[in-house]
């Protein structure tokens, strides 16, 4: 336990230069690289004759991305196909096969990746890099770029432009994505994470025997992995394996990598819409401004970010205790065979992490969407098991490249609209009104998410195809399935490993989910933004509902408890809620 | 036509921009990281492979499958640690007579309440009480019977290796107390005396047990 509080406390210190950092990319202000940025950014414009300074609205800006995400699966794909011809391919692996393609391109294109391939058997290092580690720079880009053009709108820099998609792609990851990656893969490399071109390495053991050592371009793929918060392992066993994750060290180093970017972006939001705030109050009057005194937390978080991250730090520490005391408890079912429980439940857990690291990774992987682990989920106690799927049904709790920061504002603005009716006033939120147009859309981005884990779910519990990749018996075969949805259609990745998932049926089913989740969702919130940029400004006044208060954030947490328990509580209990009950009677 | 046209010539930083991207991450990045790897940390980037004698028996991150009554096991694998012996035909198996088909990781993905994980861990305690006889049930490890997650967890935990000193002492001939000290040369403690498990490293304590006895 006490680790975990140390680890988490580290991160809250480096988060603060980190979201600075960032807030400076975002708002493009000026940082100490730029001399060297611009000229870099100024060949690749140049290079792809792209105009970098036209302003985009929503519409133009959302369709860029989805055109530019299309460009990107298509060659992608041909790569996939093709890997068997190509170079790079020192272990001889064969093509991939047409639904698995579709599968893994739509994956790592919506920063899901899910894998329903074994990377030892499965992909050419070609494919490794130029498929895999390529769509985890440019998937987590466009994640972060649409959630610069959503906050650029929120906070009000203008009518009409959200910025440009180009611009920002091309930014975050010449500026963020590359130097961070170059840095930690260094790092990981140091640790003992390969980086070669070899084949794999084949040795005579001592007793005679042979083994087979998976080698090659890990710690590229590995850093921007976790730094893009995607998932998707060199191997099958992803950063359980000691060649992805060989010490305590890389460990932190993955965890830390995927937690500040996701954070960094609620630092970024409440600095820029503190910025416009003042702007604003500037206007009306200079004294206002002068005689209020901002606290710490204000001026690191800004005050709408403070609240934001409140929120989301209450979600994730209830998720983490419920795990790690899971995971602590053991796993009576062995007990009963006269197995000692005192280390925890360890089946599924590496050694060298133990309880207290797996169920922090655990937690964090799902609750920043990751999809990376270092340890079984399948083989997690039911309760341990639910709290991971809990938070990608959730996918508010932090999440991954700013995509669970704009899920947790439409909660925020239902939340408005919901304390406003109990008070009779129209919500506003950041000085806009919520109106019925934002509120439809509001309401409907928040019913695909459920919409497809639970009807995906039960054509799979209801179709013989579906059935045929469940391969535990009882209550936890049904968590499988929800697990195998809720990761997809979260874009998350990670998996109950165990089911059976290379099939027709389930590589076409979650390929669908993945994709509406990712750009439905995308699609939906820059058109809330684009219709609240519009409206005029209207002043706070006595009765306007604060929405930088603690107070609000415990409403927040209680909204989005609230919803995900109508909503997914009769799946829970069916699934993880009545294993636990059974394996404990 | 005209439209279609228009669309290449609004979308045609889609397709270029792209390629800047896919030249600079999914080559120069991966190719430019090898290269520097290379050169300051040649050894971790090539898999910290451990040599004896010239030849190439193990990696010092990946754990191994070991039998024979004097050495130290590791934990139970889904995947065999991806050892394998190669019959007369070149086939090759695992020690439990299973097809070898490439190299793999991962566990059996057991659910906590499905039944073949309860006999699995049944039968595991049963046959280590056989070859340990000294040892009661209540007193094995945790880690010790379950899988590990990767099936190429290099470690075990302090517990775990020191239980089965007595039986190694016994095969190998040698005294508990150079075993004891070979397994606190290769313990690893946590990291900053926070972070972490204390484990020991099982192939890197069978290679001097094996070096002690002379094997090599």
């Amino acid at each position: 336990m006490f680790q975990i509080i140390v680890s988490l406390i580290i991160y809250l210190i480096m988060l603060i230069p980190v979201g600075t950092y960032l807030y400076h990319i975002l708002a493009e202000k000026h940082t100490a690289g730029d001399v060297v940025f611009d000229k870099l950014d100024g060949v690749i414009y140049k290079l792809s004759f792209t105009d970098s300074r036209k302003d985009m609205n929503w519409k133009q800006y959302a369709a860029a991305l989805i055109v530019t995400n299309t460009v990107m699966m298509v060659l992608g794909y041909i790569v996939l196909r093709l890997q068997q011809l190509l170079f790079f391919n020192p272990n001889n692996i064969g093509s991939m096969p047409a639904d698995l393609s579709f599968n893994t391109i739509i994956s790592f294109m919506t920063n899901t990746n899910l894998q329903h391939y074994s990377g030892e058997s499965g992909l050419s290092y070609l494919s490794q890099m130029l498929v895999i580690t390529f769509m985890m720079f440019v998937s987590a880009a466009s994640g972060y770029a649409a959630c610069a053009a959503f906050i650029r709108g929120l906070t009000g820099h203008s009518a009409t432009s959200v910025g440009n998609f180009y611009r920002d792609l091309v930014r975050i990851t010449t500026r963020i994505l590359l130097p961070f990656s170059l840095a930690g893969g260094l790092l990981l490399v140091w640790q003992g994470v390969p980086q070669n071109l070899n084949s794999n390495i084949l040795v005579d053991t001592l007793e005679g025997t042979k083994q087979v050592i998976a080698t090659g371009p890990v710690a590229a793929l590995e850093i921007i992995k976790h730094l893009g918060t995607n998932g998707g392992g060199f191997l099958g066993a992803n950063s359980s394996t000691p060649i992805e994750n060989p010490t305590v060290l890389t460990n932190l180093i993955e965890m830390y990598s995927m937690m500040l970017l996701p954070g960094a972006c609620v630092i970024a939001f409440g600095k820029m819409a503190a910025d416009e705030r003042r702007k604003r109050l500037s206007a009306v009057s200079s004294e206002q401004l002068s005689t209020k005194k901002e606290g710490i937390t204000a001026k690191i978080f800004g005050r709408e970010g403070r609240s934001i991250f409140l929120a989301m730090s209450i979600l994730f520490l209830i998720g983490l205790f419920l795990c790690y005391r899971a995971e602590s408890q053991g796993n009576p079912a062995l007990a009963e065979v006269g197995l000692n429980q005192s280390m925890g439940s360890m089946e599924g857990k590496e050694a060298r992490f133990g309880v207290g690291l797996s169920s922090l990774f655990t937690t964090v992987t799902t609750s920043f969407t990751t999809g990376t682990v270092n340890n079984m989920h399948d083989t997690l106690t039911p309760l341990g098991g639910l709290v991971p799927l809990l938070h990608m049904m959730l996918n508010v709790v932090f999440g991954g490249k700013g995509v669970g920061l704009m899920n947790m504002i439409l909660y925020a603005i239902l939340a408005v609209f919901i304390c406003g009716l109990m008070v009779g006033r129209t919500p506003e939120y950041l000085g806009r009104k919520i109106e019925g147009r934002e509120m439809k859309l509001t309401a409907l981005c928040i019913i695909i998410h459920p919409f497809l884990i639970l009807t995906f779910s039960a054509i799979a519990v209801s179709t013989t195809a579906g059935l045929a990749g469940i391969t535990n018996p009882g209550f936890h075969g049904l968590s499988q399935v929800l697990y195998e949805f809720a990761s997809s259609a979260a874009n998350n990745g990670s998996g109950f490993e165990g089911l059976a998932d290379n099939s027709l049926f389930w590589n076409v089913t979650t390929g669908l989910a993945m994709f509406f989740g990712r750009y439905l969702s995308i699609v939906i919130q820059l058109a809330i933004v684009g219709s609240l940029m519009k409206k005029n400004y209207v002043g706070e006044s006595a009765g306007t509902l604060k929405t930088s208060t603690a107070g609000f954030a415990v409403i927040l947490v209680f909204i989005v408890y609230i919803f995900a328990a109508l909503t997914f509580f009769p799946a829970l209990a069916l699934g993880p809620v009545a294993e636990h009950l059974t394996l404990w009677a | 036509m005209t439209k279609f046209k228009n669309f290449l010539h609004n979308y045609k930083p889609a397709l270029t921009v792209t390629l800047m991207l896919m030249l600079i991450c999914g080559l120069g990045f991966p190719l430019l990281l090898t290269g520097i790897s290379q050169v300051i940390f040649p050894s971790q980037a090539d898999g910290s492979i451990i040599m004896v004698n010239g030849k190439a028996i193990g990696s010092e991150i990946v754990g191994q499958e070991f039998t024979q009554p004097y050495f130290m096991k590791g934990r139970p694998s889904a995947v065999h640690y991806n050892t394998y012996t190669l019959d007369a035909d070149g086939n090759a198996f695992y020690s439990d007579g299973s097809e070898f088909s490439g190299p793999a990781s991962g566990s059996q993905n057991l659910g906590p309440s499905n039944p073949a994980l309860q006999e699995r861990v049944k039968n595991d305690i049963d046959a280590f009480l056989e070859s340990h006889p000294d040892v009661k049930a209540e007193d094995i490890p945790t880690d010790l019977m379950t899988a590990s997650g990767s099936g190429l967890d290099p470690h075990v935990s302090v517990d775990s290796a020191l239980i089965q000193l007595p039986e190694i002492s016994k095969a190998s001939g040698l005294s508990m107390d150079v075993l004891q000290q070979i397994v606190s040369d290769n313990t690893t403690g946590k990291l900053l005396g926070i972070f972490g498990e204390e484990v020991v490293n099982v192939l890197s304590v069978n290679l001097d047990i094996a070096e002690a006895m002379g094997l090599i």
